[in-house]
């Protein structure tokens, strides 16, 4: 063998490879690497022997939207899904601060400007409707702070 | 490598890795690729390399302790030890520890020395980095725990709690996290800290600049699909939520945005276990943080030492002791 290979293999030898080595403070490593390995597949851990959760289905089969004729919403729901949070942002802006009352869509056509009145009227499901998702990506948005849950079963 | 080099080739190197994932996603339409196999090979890349460090360095003997550090030494009795910034016990050592890794204790020394007129030198503190690198550091933590409730379902309350405070002034929606804007301003300061003031613009490279640009590029893209462009956090979190369960699945519709974000952190992770950033494990393993200074109560045997073949003066003595007695020489053994 080549002397610098040699070396390398050689346990008393300080240029050897690091896994033939030997480990200083061997066990105060071990623990350091251990607390490590455990915080790096934590999330995996939390979800060990669990099948991936199912996604959420919000529910849009409230009786007031079954009545409906043409099923939509105020404003397109690809706009709604993104955007629904910064609507009501501003419709709490336009009623509060500036007294506005009606909206108007895109489409022409006016709402009140009302979360309890416009909104909850077909989507009177909460639980079924914005629950799904909100808890499901974790988000607690601040409206029923002041605004009264409707009162559903279950 | 020049200034100009090594910062342009480390913003374009980010700004490519950008331009790469968009193109695999919105040309290519290689979503699995972006979206499962490259962060499965980024976070095995990632554990596998930061043990694979750590045991190397744990293999190179330490034969002496740092008597040096900041501290005056346990020494006569009169004399007033300081136990955590020179430690003689392994509790001192680890309480040393506990305040360099969560208050960053060194960098709190951290001086500015200037030549004035005079000339003179003077030194002054400065705790500007101090304070920028614990606000990054602590945000990227907090954001990186916020980040589990992509990843666990139902979402533990410890999660959700961080993030209402993290929230708490309620300005913009989505919810303004305070610790976005820390951590985007504070990689701001660091970076812009290397570019203007000429010693540290001197001495910054690329594996410098590199690492911030990229962060900055995670904070930037992150904020933008949270804030401005909304990407569909329910298909990601069934993204997220197959990968951890080991069944990957890509849901449609998820936004360009967040496989840019997954493909900077990818890197980040890949790149960890070979950059600077392996701080975070050095640490632990630093010298003059991590062992009491005893040197002067153990003998500490440097442990490549190879066995010395020694003539004590006993054997002396029983080669020569005809001689030395004839020559009237004191001798330790008589006969
Ligand atoms: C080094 C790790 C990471 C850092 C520093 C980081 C940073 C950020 C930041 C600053 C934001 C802005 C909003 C917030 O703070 O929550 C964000 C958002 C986001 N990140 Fe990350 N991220 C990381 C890893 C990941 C990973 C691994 C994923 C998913 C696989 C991910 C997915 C997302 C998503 C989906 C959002 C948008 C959340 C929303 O719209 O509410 N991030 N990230």
């Amino acid at each position: 063998m080549h002397e610098e290979w040699k070396t390398l293999f050689d346990p008393s030898s300080p240029k050897q490879v690091p896994l033939v080595r030997k480990f200083f403070d061997g066990w105060k490593v071990t623990i350091g690497l251990i607390v490590f390995l455990g915080i790096s597949i934590l999330p995996f851990l939390f979800d060990l022997g669990k099948a991936a959760p199912p996604p959420p289905e919000p529910k849009i089969d409230t009786p007031e939207i079954q009545k409906m004729v043409e099923k939509k919403c105020i404003e397109p729901k690809s706009f709604m899904k993104t955007e629904h949070m910064v609507m009501l942002d501003d419709w709490r802006d336009w009623y509060v601060r500036e007294g506005r009352s009606i909206y108007t869509a895109t489409d022409g056509k006016q709402y009140n400007i009302s979360l309890s009145n416009t909104c909850m009227k077909c989507h009177s499901n909460k639980k079924k409707f914005c629950d799904e998702c909100h808890n499901y990506a974790a988000v607690t948005p601040y409206c029923w702070d002041c605004h009264i849950e409707p009162k559903e079963e279950g | 490598m020049s200034f100009g080099l090594s910062f342009w080739v480390s913003l374009i190197a980010v700004l490519a890795l950008i331009l790469v994932a968009w193109v695999g996603v919105e040309g290519a339409k290689l979503n699995f690729l972006f979206g499962a196999i490259i962060p499965y090979v980024a976070i095995a890349i990632f554990v596998v390399g930061m043990i694979y460090r750590i045991l190397k360095w744990a293999s190179i003997p330490l034969p002496f302790r740092i008597p040096t550090t900041t501290g005056q030494q346990k020494s006569l009795p009169w004399i007033k030890q300081n136990k955590i910034e020179n430690p003689s016990t392994a509790l001192g050592a680890a309480i040393r520890m506990v305040f360099e890794v969560l208050l960053f204790r060194s960098l709190f020394r951290n001086m500015r020395t200037e030549l004035r007129p005079g000339p003179r030198l003077s030194f002054a503190s400065a705790k500007w980095l101090w304070l920028a690198a614990l606000a990054f550091h602590y945000s990227f933590l907090i954001i990186l725990i916020r980040h589990l409730r992509l990843f666990i379902e139902p979402v533990p309350s410890p999660v959700k709690f961080l993030e209402m405070i993290d929230s708490f002034f309620q300005v913009w929606v989505p919810l303004v996290y305070i610790t976005d804007l820390m951590l985007i301003g504070a990689v701001t300061y660091l970076l812009l800290r290397r570019v203007f003031i000429p010693q540290m613009r001197y001495i910054s490279l690329p594996s410098d600049y590199f690492p911030l640009f990229l962060i900055l590029g995670i904070g930037i893209t992150g904020g933008l699909m949270r804030y401005f462009y909304k990407v569909n956090v329910v298909g990601i979190k069934e993204l997220t939520m197959g990968l951890i369960n080991f069944s990957p699945k890509i849901p449609e519709g998820i936004g360009v945005l967040f496989y840019i974000h997954l493909f900077l952190v990818s890197t980040l992770f890949a790149y960890f276990p070979f950059s600077k950033l392996m701080h975070m494990a050095g640490v632990f393993l630093s010298p003059t943080r991590n062992i009491a200074n005893n040197n002067r109560a153990k003998r500490h045997i440097n442990p490549w030492n190879y066995p010395v073949k020694v003539h004590t003066y006993e054997e002396y003595e029983d080669d020569y002791r005809e001689f030395m007695k004839d020559a009237g020489l004191p001798l330790e053994k008589e006969d």
